[in-house]
């Protein structure tokens, strides 16, 4: 449970991918600065801070959501995952692999928060049409690929979780 | 060749993606600095406006709050400096452009107060604190009427008009004598944002110990930001290192220094703190530079058959409100590229730019090409579309033949190499040309409008030789044999999204037969990597790859003098093959570069007089640009009940000369296409007449989504460079100076029936809408 201190500080805790973590937050901290500050989770990357670009998508509880739209005191009690949850370089998600094999990706920014939408929406659909994908990637801004490699990035990780 | 073929042309996976793929990069605001404290700016909401006051006391009282500037403030302290602009011109007028407005603001966003504190969040709250009293001024926004008179966004000038160029070549008035008809049109290319997704970023670190400056930016030019920094804080070079770590896209926008970057430093300076300002996207959008912004008023000579004869051109080029580093060179490109793939006899331009109350504008991918070669395509199509003629046919009738290269434009450029009908050719097969025009003419009787459109571009870029540039045009490369036979490449260049540590990687391989693993590409730190100009003008490869092959071949030469000496034999017989030193015709004598290297490094073995080491610095002097190419055909359904253009298939033949990693290639075109076609159909910036920028947000901003672009089929030709030991040309900007006018062509040619030829872009629904349904007096019939 949370409580709150004198400087208006409020204590929470929560499981950040996969640690425990306990802090005093400012009630008006975005999770997208708690997330990249104490919790140094810096694959959330802050495009545009009003929720259009995508880039800081995290999953709370299950859900992917914008973390620049969040307070992180709303996250007391919650699971919160960021990108690192997916893999490590020697140890890759089927997502990056296939991010990294169709050149999905050139500066990087924006990579984070779309992997991390399309892993949540791949656990529910399976089996996505490449218009399924754009509809997906319609939460999302990148201005280096032009978008069609990251389509098929996508559809391809999906293909290899069916197998 | 001497290389391991297998590597050169591959689609190697990028060695850049693990770190990025796993959110483990390191952008500037990753890097933490114990007691780093926070700026944030205070900008101007007027487009034009005196400042009566600026009082920062309240902010400073503010909790957390460690100080507040105003101009003033800074100028007491010492900082009484100017915006550099390296671009110049003949009687280019300059006006002073202070990072912190003094007595006037002349664009909204432009900073006029800058207050620190110890969180980003009671900076900006600070922020809130500054009281500043301004009396608006009548802004100059619409760009014709601000280069004809008041209000003049710089009093004292007395003018809005910078600078005049014109350009007269040939024999415009035999030309246009000549011509069986004049083809005369307005096209206005607009304002675009760049929008790279990682805002303008900036860590300065004054170390009082040392009296030394890092600053740690999101910049595509560390080298050149470090020497102006020094110049304007009056620091020694020595004194300061710039650090671009990962750069989260740039295209052009962080080709430049900014005010804040000046201020950012200075503060570090001035309170023996690490400084940081990250930029809110409110930020970018009002006060990172812009790009494009047009008018161009053109009359096309032609003949009955389709040969254009001259070109007229006059050009109205937007500055916005100062300079910033290339601002009023942007435009002067346009001229020269205007002439695009076609012989011309006559030309006839004048370029005028033109002060306003808007964010400068300056490179934006493609800067300064996209707007000739838009205006050259159109007009094509706009010849064709007078004489009755197939627009193919038109572009074949005055094509450059691939045997005329190199071959020296009217505006004075020299081609490097060209074939422009294979690509073109290539394109229609893909396309299937014929059948396309025979389902079109089927869609029409049914009502529905299907548009084919053409763009068969040239660009130039590589840059570029020395002469030619604002700043030095060459760049540099270091390559290392390490004794452990691990190669070091340190290059001047400064990717960020590009891939040129893979890239410059399958080079080195190639050349030196190392196992590409043991290559490491090191890049964007001026304290360690060599002078080195940055990446921009499609540089990296043509201008940074080609310096690396010159280090490649020191260091081969210098392996082969090293092996023949330990086999007793002839330099002149040994040889790098395959990736390996071996005597000619003797397959039985055969060293790798880490055994020659060991050598080198021991010191023992060498031949008399050789200096110990394997390494070798090398800059490469391009003697020319390079000029890709290619054809785009874009095939267009317009929605009559809606308006809504809508791209049905997009096929792009680019030539970029030798491929060293098709899939990155692939991916600077996919890139450019997405940039181009959103140029068409979707974003502009929009000021009211006030100056308040109206599309200041993403929600307001149109920049594509993943839904409004589609699979693009690429293809590709290649005829290599002379200019480069590589044969490379740049292709960065390729698919975004190709693109535009092959979409908008589409819809001029889907719009046809209705007796359509011009329409400004972006082709917004509404306006399609409006066109198809006007009537012969040009009233939309509701």
């Amino acid at each position: 449970m949370s409580y709150c201190s004198k400087d208006g500080r409020t204590t929470i805790s929560l499981e950040v991918d996969g640690k425990r973590v306990k802090a005093a937050v400012s009630p008006r901290l975005l999770l997208s600065d708690f997330l990249r500050g104490p919790c140094a989770a810096k694959g959330v990357h802050v495009g545009c801070e009003h929720g259009v670009c995508g880039a800081c998508t995290v999953r709370v509880d299950g859900q992917a959501v914008r973390a620049c739209l969040m307070l992180a005191i709303q996250t007391d009690g919650s699971r919160v995952e960021t990108v690192k949850v997916l893999g490590i370089a020697d140890a890759m998600h089927p997502l990056q692999e296939r991010f990294q094999a169709r050149h999905a990706l050139q500066c990087g920014f924006c990579t984070p928060g779309i992997l991390i939408s399309a892993q949540t929406y791949l656990r529910e659909h399976p089996a996505p049409t490449r218009r399924d994908i754009e509809e997906l990637l319609s939460g999302h801004l990148c201005r280096c690929t032009g978008y069609t490699p990251i389509v098929d990035a996508i559809l391809d990780a999906a293909e290899l979780e069916r197998r | 060749m001497s290389t391991i073929p297998s590597m050169i042309g591959s689609p190697i996976r990028r060695r850049e993606d693990p770190r990025l793929i796993t959110g483990r990069a390191t952008y500037v605001d990753d890097v933490k600095m114990v007691g780093t404290v926070y700026a944030a700016f205070v900008r101007s909401p007027y487009g034009h406006a005196k400042v009566r006051s600026v009082d920062v006391s309240a902010a400073k009282e503010r909790p957390g709050v460690v100080a507040a500037y105003a101009a003033a403030d800074l100028i007491a302290a010492g900082l009484n400096v100017s915006i550099p602009v390296a671009a110049d011109l003949p009687g280019l007028k300059k006006p002073a452009h202070p990072p912190l407005a003094i007595d006037e603001v002349r664009f909204v966003g432009e900073p006029v107060a800058v207050v620190v504190a110890n969180t980003p969040y009671a900076a900006r709250d600070a922020v809130e604190a500054v009281a500043v009293e301004y009396d608006q001024l009548e802004a100059a926004i619409d760009l014709e009427k601000a280069a004809a008179g008041p209000p003049y966004v710089h009093e004292d000038l007395g003018t809005n008009v910078a600078f005049v160029m014109p350009v007269k070549t040939g024999d415009p008035e035999a030309a246009f004598a000549e011509a069986d008809v004049v083809v005369k049109e307005r096209i206005v290319n607009q304002r675009l944002i760049p929008c790279p997704m990682e805002p303008r970023s900036m860590l300065a670190h004054w170390d009082t110990g040392a009296a030394h400056l890092t600053l740690w930016t999101s910049t595509q030019i560390p080298h050149l930001l470090r020497t102006n920094l020094a110049l304007l804080l009056g620091l020694g070079e020595i004194k300061v290192r710039v650090i671009a770590p990962e750069v989260g896209g740039g295209f052009g926008a962080k080709l430049n220094l900014y005010g804040e970057e000046i201020v950012v430093s200075w503060l570090s300076t001035q309170l023996g703190r690490p400084v940081k300002y990250i930029e809110t996207r409110s930020e970018n959008f009002a006060a990172m530079t812009h790009g494009r912004d047009q008018i161009q008023y053109i009359e096309v000579g032609a003949k009955k058959d389709g040969t254009i004869t001259g070109l007229r051109m006059k050009i109205f080029a937007n500055l916005g409100a100062y300079h910033q580093l290339l601002t009023p060179g942007i435009p002067t490109f346009t001229p020269l590229m205007s002439p695009g793939c076609y012989k011309l006899t006559g030309f006839d331009c004048e370029v005028t730019g033109v002060f306003t109350n808007t964010m400068a504008t300056d490179a934006y991918r493609g800067a300064g090409r996209p707007e000739a070669t838009f205006m050259i395509e159109r007009a094509i199509d706009l010849v064709a579309l007078e004489l009755g003629l197939d627009p193919v046919d038109v572009r074949r009738k005055n094509f450059i033949g691939s045997g005329e290269f190199p071959f020296t434009t009217i505006t004075g450029l020299t081609y490097d190499s060209g074939n422009y009908a294979a690509s073109l050719d290539k394109a229609l097969e893909l396309v299937d040309y014929k059948g396309l025009r025979a389902k079109q003419e089927e869609l029409r009787k049914q009502g529905r409008y299907l548009g084919i459109g053409f763009s068969t571009y040239v660009e130039v870029c590589g840059m570029g030789p020395s002469a030619a540039m604002p700043a030095p045009g060459w760049d540099s490369a270091q390559v290392r044999v390490e004794p452990t036979g691990s190669v070091t490449v340190m290059t001047g260049i400064s990717p960020h999204g590009q891939g040129e540590e893979t890239t410059f990687a399958q080079i080195v391989s190639a050349e030196l037969g190392v196992p590409i693993d043991s290559v490491s590409v090191i890049h964007g730190d001026t304290d360690k990597v060599q002078y080195g100009v940055g990446t921009f003008g499609s540089r990296g490869t043509a201008v940074g790859g080609a310096a690396l092959k010159l280090a490649i071949d020191s260091i081969q030469a210098k392996a082969v003098k090293i092996a023949a000496h330990q086999w007793e034999a002839n330099p002149d017989d040994v040889e790098y093959k395959d990736g390996k030193i071996t005597v000619k015709g003797d397959p039985s004598k055969s060293m790798t570069t880490a055994e020659v290297g060991f050598t080198a490094f021991r010191g023992v073995g060498l031949p008399p007089g050789l200096e110990p080491g394997l390494d070798a610095t090398r800059r490469f002097e391009p003697p020319n640009f390079v000029y890709p190419f290619g054809a785009h055909v874009c095939v267009v359904e317009v929605d009559a009940d809606t308006g809504e253009a809508k791209i049905v298939r997009y096929i792009a033949v680019d030539d970029c000369g030798r491929v060293i990693n098709p899939l990155i290639v692939d991916g600077q075109i996919h890139g450019g296409l997405a940039q181009g076609i959103a140029q068409a159909l979707y974003e502009e910036a929009v000021y009211d007449e006030n100056g308040q920028l109206v599309s200041g947000t993403f929600m307001d901003y149109a920049m594509p989504r993943a839904h409004q672009l589609l699979a693009f089929e690429t293809d590709r030709t290649t005829t290599p460079s002379p200019v480069n030991p590589l044969g490379v040309k740049g292709v960065g900007e390729a698919g975004t100076i190709g693109s535009t006018p092959a979409v908008v062509n589409a819809v001029m040619d889907a719009l046809a029936p209705f007796g359509v030829k011009n329409i400004d872009m972006p082709l917004r629904p509404e306006k399609l809408w409006k066109a198809m349904h006007a009537n012969s007096n040009g009233k939309v019939n509701e």
